[in-house]
């Protein structure tokens, strides 16, 4: 019989479904006392929305969470808290206009008798938890003024504050350098000394080797497996990974690949991406992996001149472009689906058929003046081009799913007279029916000639529809594999062109 | 059948503002015994009101793109004063050369307030508070600290205030061709819908290749040339330029804009609306002392009356969301 309170925390069966999506699918973890515990798995394996499970955020349709054996249930991110739960999230959650002292304070302020707040023993409060952290930031000054990793130290500080036990940290070394991993993992291992129990979530096998002692693995929202780490390989690893089968069918068509169309050299933005240069070719589809952060999607709101880069040439047909705005890219012939669909590519109170045309207004305007019939009619066209028959072109955009509303965005670009389209991760969150409809049309847009760039997280999606494949890691390109490379490629491959071994 | 149903939805903001001036109509012309609504005072109601509903198109222009412009009432002054002063100089000059020069100045005025927020990316807010400070400075200087009155001014010009096409006031024949160009400019040309797009997301705007700091400076530039004219409207109707001229009239044009349905969030707002709340302002400015109320009260029972309305409105605006979603049947 094993003792109910060897786990601190301990997660069963937790499934938690987002429209469309099995964001986690039956998953388990355990925790114990006093260890870190290190979560892997590739982007979109669900961690995320794992810890958020933890902390409140998200209440799961399914599962049981108990701590220390016993059942409890957060209805609110406050519930986790008083449990003595705190995360750290990727994205910082900090008040950038706000001092240290009340960023770490927020939402339990220490008062006076006279129910104020009491300034002075919170900043002397402040002070004491980030010396015991050996850190010498002052808690006085604005959070916008730290530095990544000093903020990060002043979350722990805040988690502190906040008598957690159990500590969650969500990708912590991502933005760090080496010496700041240094220093993060002292304060991880006195955390774990002085008690605390921590989830280290990290792409990075050396974050894992260093502090861990055991290490779980998520993959397509479900649960792998949980080792120790004595004992355990990269190579191991990796495969419990991306260890799925490629189960899909992709309706890649066989096309001849045609001339050099498109060609990038040495695109270069300072603190983004550096020396980024490759080719695409008629009926080409290239598909650019990396895992988050690489900048990928900053390389191509580079080349449409949304987010200018500082360096660098970008030629079509033999042809270096001056991109100094999106419309100029698109007039040269290069289209572009975001991958924040609904900020980027949507107006999401519109009808489709205004949608669809928005890029290519000029079309239908005869001085200025918009004939809508034509409008109408060219929007229709467009959308049952892209399989959305059923849809009106007045049917709002926000009433659609994910899907959908994805094949309104690639009629929109195919509004325009295109050469090349750059696709970002245009299945992410769109359900199997629609995905499969969304290969299909990138195949179709390769038959006919288009160069394709497909930027794409999704290891199985590469490797069933690219014809090369870039791998770009913190910044450059790691490697481009092409031809016969393509042929035999293997996730593991990828992967490793694309982590921090 | 559906399609009388769908019309009615569309415009159910429209009809909310009619159902409650008909309402206040009503009662109006029950309690002032009959003097509500004749010939004589409706033709008078809409001439005043008239100056007030060219400036909220304008204005309408910029809160669709997310924006607000504070600066209306100094431009408005200034571009007034302007004309008048060459004016003053020289009464035999045409009418139209007095209002090109005020919208002259409302042009330039409008395109220093377009490149502060589109180039310098200053809230508008924020920017026009401090153009608005300027334009009415150079309005004191400009005017010197003198009136500038009706003889000054001569008769052939305040004709133009006073003066009828076919009995109608030309100040209401102004007001309704500004409508039309408006309303045909916002619905049926590339540039309007560039506007509407701007103003639901700019970001998207700029992604599918809409250059957004030229909407930006278009739509202030369009206000500004829009109040250089209802100025001139507004000192002509008065007959006097000075200093204060229209000061704190852009809080009336912006609630004139709310009343008929614009967002201040931006991306919607239809012309027919905003014709519509400027109206229905006009309707509680004249209706007021017809009954006999309190001028203290005025202030308040206006304040009150817009505040219903857009409580109404965004109750209904809900309402419509709440279908839409209910549609989806999730």
């Amino acid at each position: 019989m094993r003792n109910v309170s060897d786990y601190i925390l301990e997660l069963k069966g937790i499934t938690k479904i987002f429209p469309g999506v099995k964001a986690l699918d039956n998953v388990h973890f355990q925790l114990k006392q006093g260890e870190i515990h290190a979560l892997m798995g590739e982007n979109g394996a669900g961690k995320s929305t794992f810890i958020k499970v933890i902390t409140g955020v998200h209440r799961p349709e399914a599962g049981e969470i108990f701590l220390n054996g016993e059942k409890v249930e957060f209805k609110t991110p406050k519930d986790a808290q008083n449990h003595s739960i705190a995360a750290i999230y990727q994205h910082g959650t900090t008040y950038q206009f706000l001092s240290v002292t009340e960023n770490i304070f927020i939402g339990h302020e220490k008062m006076t008798k006279f129910n104020t707040i009491d300034w002075k023993q919170m900043h002397k409060d402040a002070a004491e938890l980030l010396k015991r952290l050996g850190s010498d930031i002052d808690p006085h000054t604005n959070m916008g003024n730290l530095t990544v990793a000093e903020q990060q130290i002043v979350e722990i500080a805040k988690a502190i504050s906040t008598n957690a036990k159990i500590i969650i940290m969500d990708e912590p070394t991502a933005a760090l350098s080496k010496r700041e991993c240094e220093e993060l993992y002292r304060i991880t291992e006195q955390l774990r000394d002085e008690g605390c129990s921590i989830i280290f979530i990290s792409h990075r096998f050396e974050d894992m080797y260093r502090l861990a002692s055991r290490v779980t693995v998520f993959r397509d929202s479900q649960y792998i497996g949980t080792w120790d780490v004595d004992g355990i390989s990269n190579d191991v690893l990796i495969s419990k990974m991306v260890g799925r089968e490629i189960s899909q069918i992709y309706p890649k068509q066989q096309v001849k690949r045609g001339k050099e169309i498109f060609k990038v050299e040495g695109l270069s933005k300072t603190g983004y991406y550096k020396d980024v240069s490759f080719s695409v070719h008629e009926g080409e589809i290239l598909a650019m992996t990396g895992l988050v952060g690489a900048g990928r999607t900053e390389v191509c709101q580079g080349i449409m001149g949304i987010e200018r880069p500082d360096s660098g040439k970008v030629i079509l047909n033999g042809a270096a472009l001056q991109i100094h705005h999106p419309s100029d890219a698109m007039k040269a012939g290069i289209g572009y689906l975001p991958e924040d669909r609904q900020k980027q590519g949507l107006i999401l109170d519109w009808g489709l058929g205004q949608n669809v045309t928005l890029s290519t207004l000029e079309k239908f305007t005869h001085g200025s003046i918009i004939n809508r019939r034509e409008e109408r009619q060219r929007s229709k066209v467009l959308l049952e081009k892209v399989k959305t028959k059923a849809l009106s072109v007045y049917d709002k955009a926000s009433s659609l799913s994910g899907g959908n509303q994805q094949k309104v965005i690639v009629a929109k670009v195919l509004s325009s007279d295109i050469k090349v389209v750059i696709l970002d991760e245009p299945t992410k969150g769109v359900d199997v029916g629609a995905k499969a409809q969304i290969y299909e049309i990138m195949s179709e847009l390769a038959a006919q000639g288009y160069g394709v760039i497909m930027i794409s997280s999704e290891m199985p999606e590469v490797i069933g529809m690219a014809d090369t494949i870039l791998v770009m890691k913190e910044g450059r390109v790691s490697r481009i594999f092409e031809g016969d490379e393509v042929k035999g490629i293997t996730q593991e491959k990828i992967l490793e062109a694309a982590m921090d071994m | 059948m559906n399609k009388v149903k769908k019309m009615f939805s569309a415009n159910i903001r429209e009809l909310s503002l009619v159902i409650v001036m008909i309402a206040i109509a009503v009662f109006v012309q029950y309690r002032s015994g009959g003097n509500f609504l004749t010939v004589e005072n409706i033709s008078d109601m809409l001439a005043e009101t008239a100056v007030l509903a060219i400036c909220a198109v304008g204005m309408m222009f910029v809160i669709v793109t997310g924006g607000i412009d504070l600066s209306i009432g100094a431009i408005m002054a200034l571009g007034a004063m302007a004309g008048c002063t060459v004016l003053k100089n020289n009464q035999s000059m045409p009418i139209i050369a007095v209002i090109g020069i005020a919208m002259a100045v409302g042009f330039v005025c409008g395109i220093f307030n377009g490149v502060l927020v589109s180039k310098l990316k200053i809230l508008p807010i924020i920017a026009t508070l401090g153009t608005m400070n300027i334009y009415r400075g150079i309005t004191y200087l400009v005017a010197n600290g003198s009136w500038i009155k009706q003889q000054e001014m001569g008769a052939k010009f305040l004709s133009l205030a006073t003066g009828k096409v076919l009995g109608i006031n030309n100040l209401i024949i102004i007001a309704v061709i500004v409508y039309i160009i408006a309303g045909f400019f916002m619905t049926k040309t590339r540039t309007g819908r560039k506007i509407y797009a701007v103003g639901n997301s700019e970001e998207s705007a700029r992604v599918s290749g809409i250059k957004t700091d030229n909407t930006l400076i278009m739509v202030y530039t369009l206000l500004g040339v829009i109040a250089g004219l209802a100025g001139t409207l507004y000192v002509c109707k008065y007959g006097v330029a000075q200093g204060e001229t229209c000061t704190g009239y852009e809080m009336n044009v912006i609630a004139a804009c709310v009343l008929g349905g614009v967002s201040i969030n931006g991306g919607t707002g239809r012309v027919p609306g905003v014709l519509l709340g400027a109206i229905l302002l006009g309707i509680l400015n004249n209706a007021m002392p017809l009954i006999h109320v309190s001028s203290f009260w005025q202030e308040a029972i206006r304040g009150l009356i817009i505040l219903l309305s857009i409580i109404a409105n965004s109750l209904i605006q809900r309402n419509v969301e709440m279908k839409a979603l209910r549609r989806r049947n999730i």
